[in-house]
């Protein structure tokens, strides 16, 4: 409903700027597309109505679930409407190696170097990160877990867990709680061997498993009791707190994710594109986001610019990632398809 | 309470009748029938219908002819009173357990069965099976002369044929008691007026019961042995065709049954069983006196149109009416005219063509009739 | 009585003299229906059609490398290909990245060998820098350029059109020699989850036929006004939301739910049973949300079955519930079917409602499909998946019309 009423208000507004042009000020408009809800909120207050009080650049929005299909069309056809889109990672990745987004000029941008490993691309320019982690109900567990491999522990915490339905993170988490080490996960599990041994880590656990698919259902289950524990979204877990709940986040072997902008190959206005990007990863800018939505800044400069009592639920916070890693959107692009087919048989086995 | 109380007085006094009539095969004893609990759609209904007799229920539509069909046929029970089929009471017998025949006004043709299976449909219920079921459709569709068509479905047929079919169907398990709901209903006029008479051979071939519903008087006429007229959910008279053209029991019977002309007029006396009535106008008409004819009092005269004749002469005479024509119609066989006779209604006359009258609007003419040809009935 | 037609022998031409009598009128009835054939060309042809196209479409490696490909025609299969190839290759890899186009013959060929989209990518980096000879510098930057496989599947991709994906889709694959064998145990999903489609779907089917054919005889013999307050009922459900109906089962089914309240109440269970994501609540939920589908085609062909039908079969001796078997009910079969196929057709596209009320092994075909479009862009799979499910719908529907006939179907 609010993405309908921001879309009429938007082509209104757009509307409005054809008959402003032919008006003495001509006004200049950016196309922008992100995940809507919580998230497009805190950059809309952190970001956006400061850039449109300092440049006069009006700003017209439109929300997404993530779909690149979505983006893909929109280049494929020809008529690139967007000036900058918010991705994630594998989207970025995935969107770069089908030529669906311009190669960044980091020259335009600033230090590359500045930003966390993987959050600055060919293609992408990193804004965020969030991290999947282990959360808890402290109203209804005293001593609840404190590290992921607690999620493999059904003697000490028996009940339902609940799991994404997807391999992504579950891969990795079982072969942490198997004992790899943080920096050879994806080594291993580049070998036949190592997606063996994931597997069979996951099946000690696989029928205490209540699977997600929603990054919303993830607190839900909690809520409800339906679980007793369950990985999520740090966000979904900070923002449900904010309603009274007394979940508890377990920061150990989190896996980091990030948001990325991205410019649609064939934008219109790329240098408006840039200004926007540029402005957006300004360390005050770009700090002022965590206010709003507990997702950490990706550049260095910027973490520091945060409050501490912010920080605290920040994954990018040096006491929140001392043993996190990062999802790498490479290993996952070259095995997503062999490794989600044998998941699903898994499942079904 | 008191409709219990006044319904059960009302069979005491439907009994006399119906006991009487020894050879009755269904009776209708002080039958009473409502949907909302409020009116009767049939009210205190008292009829026996003889064994192989042809009776017509007939009457204008919502007269209770049909309610009074569907209790018989066990679809509907009666609110008050009892039917007796053969001298058993049988308001809690179920339709399958009447072996009623019953053809329904659109025929009611099962079309997911061929003709055959239709027709054999009862045969199964009844424990006949084979060739002896196999002799019993044959000869069922022969007799309405469908014996061929046995592996047709009923979409493929004409409407006379499917009627044709419902008839089989409802015969072939020997019933003694037909039903029919105006079956003729759908036909056009050469083809029901073709059907009628075979159904009515039928009948009379099998020496079957039938009760017979229908709001077309000519069918009735034509068909039975008797009729009962309904209106308002009451039997207004129930008598051969013949007598109810003839001697019609009251003014509804009167204008429903054929045609009639309707004259109020006021009895004055009575003389040697002739009551003497003056019109408006001083016209002087006189008809038998039934015995129920009070000797003086408002009444109505009932003359059929083909009982006038034209009266030529010019001395005043017993029934004579004259007037101004105000309608002249040929129609072959005779002349129709309305002649305005000083009355409510215009007098409505049918002059045989032969006698080649030159008549013309606005002519005036004198109309009379014998006593024995006027009805005295009450106003 | 009605004579029966005519069937004296015709003069010779009178078909043709008909037709032609006939002609100005079927042509202004047919001139009436373009604007919907043209409609149903653009949305329902023209998208099965390309369906079809992206299904055995194979752009990647032919433009990507297409000298590679034609010096590919000379290797004999055995063994590494000579110099010629890895010579057309460097070109080719270095027009590639120049274009930023490798990355897509890398994912075109990380279907065939998992693994070879980041080598693809890496051999495209270096290919500016590589110096001849060429075989030798690749085998040596990653040994698999040696490997014959890779190079026989990158000749079969070269060729305009694939059986790969309608392959995959059937769980089959190619091997390097051109055999096509069963895929590795774990890899094999796609024959069960249609199979598990198609089962779902079955079951929805009987259950919505079981729970709303009285409910479509209660609605046929109610009068007009408790009828239409029973449409509205009916009809109510489906003016809301699909997503909005399942959440509202996901509240009804979850372990502390409503139903399990009911049951701890009601005491038929001493502990609260699992009933959200299972299959359990993925049939009772599309059972739900397909009942209206089933009941109103059944309804309305109820509605036009005379009541003296019944009336008849009890009067010519028939028993209540024999005049309903024998009578009623056959005369509703075309409504029954009508319905039936149009619950089970829908039901086989299902996919929200199996995510988020269904159990890991409750996930339909279109599950599948929907993260292959979405998330994944592998369009062809997607497609190919889009293409098994079409036929396997079509084929039932074919052996439905032989063994039911075409006139049993009808919606009112």
């Amino acid at each position: 409903m609010m993405f309908r009423q921001r879309l009429l208000v938007a082509s209104f507004l757009s509307g409005m700027s054809v008959v402003a042009g032919t008006a003495a000020r001509a006004e200049t408009t950016l196309s922008l597309m992100s995940f809507g809800g919580a998230y497009q909120e805190a950059q809309r207050k952190a970001v956006f109505e400061s850039y449109t009080a300092k440049t006069g650049t009006k700003i017209i929005e439109q929300e997404y679930g993530g779909e690149i299909a979505k983006i893909k069309a929109m280049v494929d056809t020809g008529n690139t409407t967007l000036d900058v889109i918010d991705v994630d990672a594998p989207t970025a990745s995935q969107g770069c190696d089908e030529g669906l987004f311009e190669t960044i000029d980091w020259s335009r941008i600033g230090d590359r170097s500045n930003w966390i490993k993987g959050t600055a691309t060919d293609c992408a320019v990193g804004t965020i990160v969030y991290a999947t982690i282990v959360a808890y109900d402290a109203a209804k567990m005293k001593n609840g877990p404190t590290k992921m491999a607690d999620l493999f522990d059904t003697a000490r915490f028996p009940g339902k867990r609940g799991l994404f339905k997807s391999p992504y993170g579950n891969m990795e988490f079982a072969l942490l709680a198997d004992g790899v080490p943080v920096g050879d996960v994806y080594k291993v599990l580049g070998t036949p061997e190592g997606i063996d041994r994931a597997f069979k880590k996951l099946g000690t656990i696989k029928k205490d498993v209540v699977w997600w698919d929603a990054g919303a259902q993830a607190p839900q289950l909690l809520a409800s009791g339906e679980v007793v524990m369950t990985t999520a979204w740090n966000g979904r877990i900070y923002n449900a707190n904010k309603e009274g709940r007394q979940f508890k986040i377990v920061w150990d072997h989190e896996m980091l994710d990030s948001n990325l902008w991205v410019i649609p190959k064939g934008a219109k206005n790329p240098q408006a594109s840039y200004d926007f990007i540029k402005f957006y990863v300004q360390p005050e800018i770009l700090s002022k986001v965590s206010k709003y939505i507990p997702y950490g800044p990706v550049t260095q400069s910027a973490v520091a610019d945060v409050a501490p009592d912010i920080a605290e639920n920040l994954p990018t916070t040096p006491k929140n990632m001392t043993n996190s890693f990062t999802l790498d959107v490479n290993f996952w692009a070259d095995h997503a398809d062999e490794i989600r087919k044998r998941f699903t048989t898994w499942l079904a086995q | 309470m008191s409709a219990v109380a006044s319904a059960s007085f009302r069979v005491r006094v439907g009994d006399a009748d119906a006991i009487m009539d020894a050879t009755s095969f269904v009776r209708f004893e002080g039958v009473r029938k409502s949907y909302d609990g409020k009116q009767f759609v049939v009210d205190d209904l008292n009829l026996a219908v003889r064994k192989g007799e042809f009776l017509t229920m007939l009457g204008p539509s919502g007269s209770g002819k049909t309610t009074s069909l569907m209790m018989l046929g066990g679809f509907e029970a009666p609110t008050f009173g009892h039917i007796f089929l053969d001298d058993e009471p049988v308001e809690r017998l179920p339709p399958e357990k009447r072996n009623i025949g019953f053809v329904f006004q659109n025929y009611a043709l099962f079309p997911h069965m061929t003709v055959a299976e239709n027709v054999a449909f009862p045969l199964r219920y009844r424990g006949i099976k084979g060739r002896a079921a196999a002799g019993r459709i044959a000869k069922a569709l022969a007799m309405v002369h469908l014996g061929h068509l046995g592996e047709r479905k009923p979409s493929q047929l004409s409407g006379g044929q499917q009627q044709r079919v419902a008839l089989a169907r409802a015969l072939v398990f020997d019933p003694t008691l037909v039903l029919m709901d105006e079956p003729l209903g759908a036909l056009d006029k050469q083809l029901r007026e073709h059907m009628q008479v075979e159904i009515k051979q039928l009948q009379r071939m099998l020496g079957i019961t039938m009760v017979y519903v229908t709001h077309d008087q000519g069918e009735a006429l034509t068909m039975s042995d008797r009729i009962a007229v309904f209106n308002d959910g009451r039997i207004q008279q129930l008598a051969t065709p013949e007598v109810l053209y003839e001697q019609p029991a009251n003014r509804f019977v009167a204008g429903f049954i054929g045609e009639n002309n309707l004259i109020p007029a006021h009895v004055t006396r009575i003389e040697n069983g002739t009551a003497v009535m003056a019109l408006g106008d001083g016209t002087i008409l006189r008809a038998p006196a039934a015995t129920a004819t009070r000797s003086s009092g408002a009444s109505t005269l009932a003359i059929r149109p083909e009982r006038f004749f034209v009266d030529t002469g010019d001395t005043p005479e017993t029934n004579r009416l004259s007037g101004t024509v105000s309608e002249l119609f040929y129609l072959g066989d005779h002349l129709r005219i309305a002649v305005d006779v000083g009355a409510e209604k215009p007098i409505v006359a049918r002059i045989p063509a032969l006698q080649r009258l030159p008549l013309a609007c606005g002519d005036t003419i004198a109309l009379r009739c014998h006593v024995h040809d006027c009805r005295l009935l009450e106003a | 009585m009605t004579p029966d037609l005519p069937t004296r022998s015709q003069p010779a031409g009178l078909d043709r003299a008909v037709r032609k009598a006939n002609r100005p009128a079927s042509r202004a009835s047919f001139s009436l229906a373009i604007p919907l054939l043209l409609f149903l060309l653009v949305t329902f042809v023209v998208p099965i059609v390309s369906l079809f196209a992206k299904a055995v479409d194979n752009p990647e490696t032919r433009s990507v490398l297409p000298a590679t490909v034609a010096a590919l025609d000379a290797w004999p299969g055995a063994g590494a290909p000579d110099e010629a190839v890895f010579a057309a290759f460097a070109r080719d890899l270095a027009r590639a990245a120049s274009g930023r186009t490798a990355a897509g013959l890398g994912k075109r060929l990380n279907y065939e060998i998992p693994g070879m989209r980041s080598r693809v990518i890496t051999a495209a980096r270096s290919a500016g820098v590589v110096q001849a000879p060429f075989k030798a510098a690749f085998i040596k930057l990653d040994p698999v350029w040696g490997d014959p496989i890779v190079w026989a599947t990158i000749k079969r991709d070269g060729r305009r059109l694939t059986p790969s994906y309608l392959l995959a889709a059937a769980d089959l694959r190619q091997t390097a020699d051109g055999a096509i064998v069963p895929a590795p145990a774990d890899q094999r999903i796609f024959l069960g989850i249609l199979g598990r489609t198609l089962f779902i779907a079955g079951l929805v089917t009987v259950l919505t036929l079981v729970l709303g054919y009285p409910v479509a005889y209660a609605l046929a013999l109610a009068p007009p006004l408790l009828a239409s307050v029973m449409m509205l009922c009916i009809l109510l459900p489906l003016w809301t939301s699909l997503l909005v109906r399942t959440t509202a089962w996901v509240v009804l089914l979850q372990t502390n739910g409503v139903v399990n309240d009911v049951i701890l109440a009601l005491g038929l269970s001493s502990e609260r049973l699992q009933l959200i994501f299972t299959r359990f609540g993925t049939v009772a939920a599309m059972t739900h949300i397909q009942l209206p589908f089933t009941i109103l085609p059944i309804a309305s062909v109820m509605r036009t079955i005379p009541a003296a039908h019944m009336r008849a079969a009890r009067s010519l001796g028939a028993p209540p519930a024999a005049a309903f078997w024998q009578v009623y009910a056959p005369q509703t079969l075309p409504g029954v079917m009508a319905g039936g196929l149009i619950t089970f057709i829908l039901s086989l596209g299902y996919y929200i409602t199996p995510a988020l009320v269904g159990g890991p092994n409750d996930q339909m075909i279109s599950n599948f499909i929907s993260i292959y479009i979405n998330s994944e862009l592998n369009w062809g799979l997607a497609s190919a998946l889009g293409v098994v499910l079409l036929v396997v719908t079509l084929g039932i529907y074919g052996v439905f019309l032989r063994v039911v006939g075409a006139d049993k179907l009808r919606l009112g």
